[in-house]
């Protein structure tokens, strides 16, 4: 519990480190709402026009005012306005959400379920040639860039079958739940051959880890099955690294999956934050750079309380 | 300049449409479902520039006269217009049947206040350099507005046909909404935008043009172009815009799909920064100009999907590019030209470039660079996110850049910004010249259709001498289509607005 209340107390201080990390960058890329508004006719605009358009995006003032201004809102739970949107930045983040949420979700499930059981049978296959075979798959999954994945799928299902899911306008699951299913499978097993080529492969070598430990020989020589002692004695310790990377890998699909989104055509977190970069909408990106922050510090504790739990041995916080 | 007999003949054209209409609508689909990769990014139709917003915005809103796709100026709000004889007044009769989306009349007062939101610098209104000659505007009744100009200005009408200047409701600029809701007089009404995901627009059943040819539009944001195609062919999706040659050229091998490529005024250029050495001097200008195969740039970055140009791109008054300086390539040419200017060595510079805006500016960079090698130019090519490439761009902040250039259906109001003296982007040409100068003032004024052509072509013809910049090609729109989509007329403005009138086949 002490534990869990030190993690928990350094929350604001990372989170203030990543504002000022975010507001400062995005201000240093030379362009700005005006120009990302106007483009080349931003030249066209008088000093006085500027200014007044400086004013209304809330680029006028200084940047400390600016941040200090802020960050006095984001105390009061409020994120600031998104000048694309003209709402508030937490209300956008939270209609985009969780569509993101459903596809991480989603892929992590296709990558454990397929990743895990793949990894399990090439360990206790070494080096045959079925071993080889999930080996050379993973490989394969590891290296396809995921857009060429989605745009392949896209292209055999439109060109050979002249079906696709419908895209572009997006149905929540709460709406629709088949539709909406019907939308984000593709997309999540885009994202989610590339995760179970990484869980497979991790959770190949720390099979074959564990499978050569004593406690193992000992299992076995005490006459367990091999379901018994791949099941029971192996694989909870086998998991860790699993459940590192996954948390890992969870936290960077929660900050959307840029690419994947953008072949699909998903409005999720992902497409969001490029799209407000691109349009120079400081506060969305502010924002959402904040919240993806929060997620990864609350699936990195997440992992870590994992860890307890997989293997008793590990005491959190302790010297 | 009374436009009557353009009232009669749309008047006829008009009836004939309702007529199609009412056979069409009964075999038409409500929504016309729509995709484009590009979202608008804002809905004050005062201060919007990008190519997409302007896209959305016509369909709602509406100026005062617009461009057909002859680019022939036509009653929009206005039902005829007239200049006076020393061109310093320009009366407008409204028609009276315009009404805004609200329920209320489009009246004097609603364009007096559009014009004045349009001048006033705290507006950061786009297109206000275009409106500065209104000295006034009276309004001697609900249908009549007159505009009293400080100097004659022939291009100013033109000018109010861009959606950039549409009549907006004056009680919604006091109220300060615009930009938040959109409330126009066009023939859809906009009933739901999500940025960079989907828009949603109604048919507008008081529009004064007449019933819609669909009950509405559904806009889909499909970011990668490959997707909008594989939408089509799944027929998800009735009509799309691409950006992209690469994915368009992919669309007439689809049998149920149909592409739609029209010549545009914007133009592909290389520009020199004329103010940097050695661009300062003449013949090192005309040498690059010399040495560049304008048709090989356009075959091997744009697949031949466009046509050579000079600088004047309007189908009325452009001439052969052939007969500019050096547009047959002639290296023996650009290297004498760069001896004479002491260059016989070539020297080095950086071309910049904005990813993806064009979709082609990387590789018409590639093969201009390998060009100028043969000459002894050596060119670094620098790719940037386009937002860093425009704040360099205005800053003048570049050797050279490869750059397309948005177009207008008048050559003043296209190029005064760039080759004037007091010309806003004068900044991000860095060249006066007093004959480029005289020449627009000259072309400003004119009323005359034959004079005004003569003199911007003698314009075009110095701009291709001094070479300031080179010009490259003009490329299409496109836009591409299920066949039983029909009406949709496609324009050199790169305008939707005859989706007003196009009807879905079941």
């Amino acid at each position: 519990m002490t534990y869990l209340m030190r993690r928990l107390a350094t929350f604001p201080l990372v989170l203030l480190g990543v504002s000022i990390l975010v507001f400062v960058a995005i201000r240093m890329v030379p362009g700005d709402a005006i120009t990302a508004m106007l483009g080349t006719e931003a030249g066209l605009l008088t000093p006085q026009q500027r200014q007044s358009l400086a004013a209304y995006f809330g680029i006028d003032q200084p940047w400390l005012v600016q941040y200090w201004r802020w960050l006095l809102g984001v105390f009061q739970g409020n994120l600031g306005i998104s000048v694309t949107y003209g709402r508030p930045v937490l209300d956008v983040i939270l209609e985009r959400f969780p569509l993101t949420l459903e596809l991480a979700l989603m892929s992590m499930i296709i990558a454990l379920a397929v990743g895990v059981p793949a990894g399990i049978f090439a360990a206790t296959r070494n080096e045959r040639p079925s071993d080889l075979g999930v080996r050379v798959i993973a490989m394969i999954g590891q290296s396809t860039p995921s857009f060429v994945l989605g745009l392949l799928i896209i292209y055999t299902l439109s060109a050979g079958f002249g079906v696709l899911p419908a895209m572009g306008a997006f149905v929540p699951l709460w709406q629709d739940p088949l539709r909406n299913l019907g939308q984000l499978i593709l997309p999540a097993l885009t994202l989610g051959f590339a995760f179970a080529a990484s869980v497979t492969r991790i959770s190949r070598s720390a099979m074959l880890d564990v499978l050569s430990d004593d406690y193992v020989r000992t299992a076995r020589s005490k006459g367990a099955s091999a379901r018994s002692v791949i099941w029971r004695h192996a694989l909870p310790n086998a998991l860790i690294p699993v459940v590192t990377l996954s948390g890992i890998e969870f936290g960077y699909l929660l900050g959307g999956a840029v690419i994947v989104e953008q072949v699909f055509a998903l409005p999720g977190l992902g497409r969001m934050v490029l799209d407000a970069i691109l349009q120079r909408d400081y506060a969305l990106v502010q924002g959402c750079v904040l919240f993806i922050a929060f997620n990864f510090m609350i699936i990195n504790l997440l992992v870590d309380l994992a860890y307890v739990l997989l293997d008793p041995r590990i005491r959190l916080g302790e010297q | 300049m009374v436009y009557r007999t353009g009232r009669l003949l749309s008047g006829i054209a008009l009836a004939a449409m309702v007529g199609i209409a009412t056979v069409s609508t009964q075999a038409s689909a409500a929504t016309l479902h729509m995709a484009w990769s590009q979202d608008a990014t804002g809905l004050d139709p005062h201060k919007q520039t990008a190519f997409s917003s302007l896209r959305l915005l016509e369909l709602v809103y509406e100026p005062l006269v617009r461009l057909d796709a002859q680019l022939q100026i036509v009653p929009a709000i206005a039902d005829s217009w007239q200049f006076s004889k020393d061109a310093k007044e320009l009366t407008f009769k409204l028609n009276p049947k315009a009404k805004f989306q609200n329920g209320a009349a489009v009246t004097a007062a609603d364009v007096k206040a559009s014009f004045e939101r349009i001048l006033d610098e705290k507006t950061g209104a786009a297109a206000r350099a275009n409106f500065l000659s209104i000295a006034s505007i009276d309004t001697p009744d609900t249908t009549t507005v007159v505009f009293h100009l400080s100097q004659p200005d022939v291009p100013i009408l033109t000018a109010m046909s861009d959606v950039n200047a549409a009549i907006v409701p004056a009680s919604e600029i006091a109220a300060g909404s615009i930009g938040i809701k959109a409330v126009g007089s066009g023939p859809f009404k906009l009933d739901k935008w999500d940025p960079n995901a989907k828009e949603v627009l109604s048919a507008n059943k008081d529009w004064a043009g007449g019933p819609t040819g669909v009950d509405g539009i559904e806009i889909s944001v499909l970011p990668d172009e490959a997707s909008i195609l594989a939408a089509m062919r799944a027929k998800q999706v009735d009509f799309a815009l691409l950006n992209d040659p690469l994915v368009a050229t992919l669309v007439p091998k689809e049998p149920t799909l149909q592409l739609n490529r029209e010549p545009v005024l914007a133009y592909h250029v290389l520009q020199l920064n004329p103010s940097r050495k050695p661009m300062t001097e003449l013949k090192v200008r005309q040498a690059i100009s010399c040495a560049i195969d304008r048709q090989e740039v356009l075959d091997t970055a744009s697949l031949g999907e466009g046509k050579v140009t000079g600088p004047l791109t309007i189908p009325a008054l452009a001439t052969d590019p052939s007969a500019l300086f050096c547009y047959k390539r002639d290296v023996e040419k650009a290297k004498k030209l760069m001896a004479e200017a002491g260059h016989a060595d070539g020297f080095s510079a950086t071309v910049i470039g904005a990813t993806g805006e064009p979709p082609t500016a990387a590789a018409e960079a590639q093969v201009i660079q390998s060009q100028l090698a043969e000459i002894g130019i050596k060119l670094d090519i620098k790719m940037m996110e386009l937002n860093v490439y425009v704040d360099a761009w205005l800053k003048g902040d570049f050797d050279m850049a490869i750059a397309l250039n948005g177009g207008r259906a008048d050559p003043y109001t296209m190029y005064n910004r760039y080759w004037t003296k007091a010309g806003n982007l004068q900044k991000v040409a860095n060249y006066i010249d007093d004959t480029l100068d005289s020449l627009m003032q000259k072309g400003r004024v004119e009323t005359d259709p034959a004079e005004r052509k003569a003199t911007f072509g003698e314009f075009e013809k110095h701009l291709a001498e001094v070479s300031p910049w080179i010009w490259l090609y003009t490329s299409y729109s496109y836009t591409a289509q299920q066949k039983n989509v029909e009406g949709f007329v496609p324009t050199p403005t790169g305008t939707l607005f005859s989706l007003a009138k196009v009807t879905v086949k079941q």
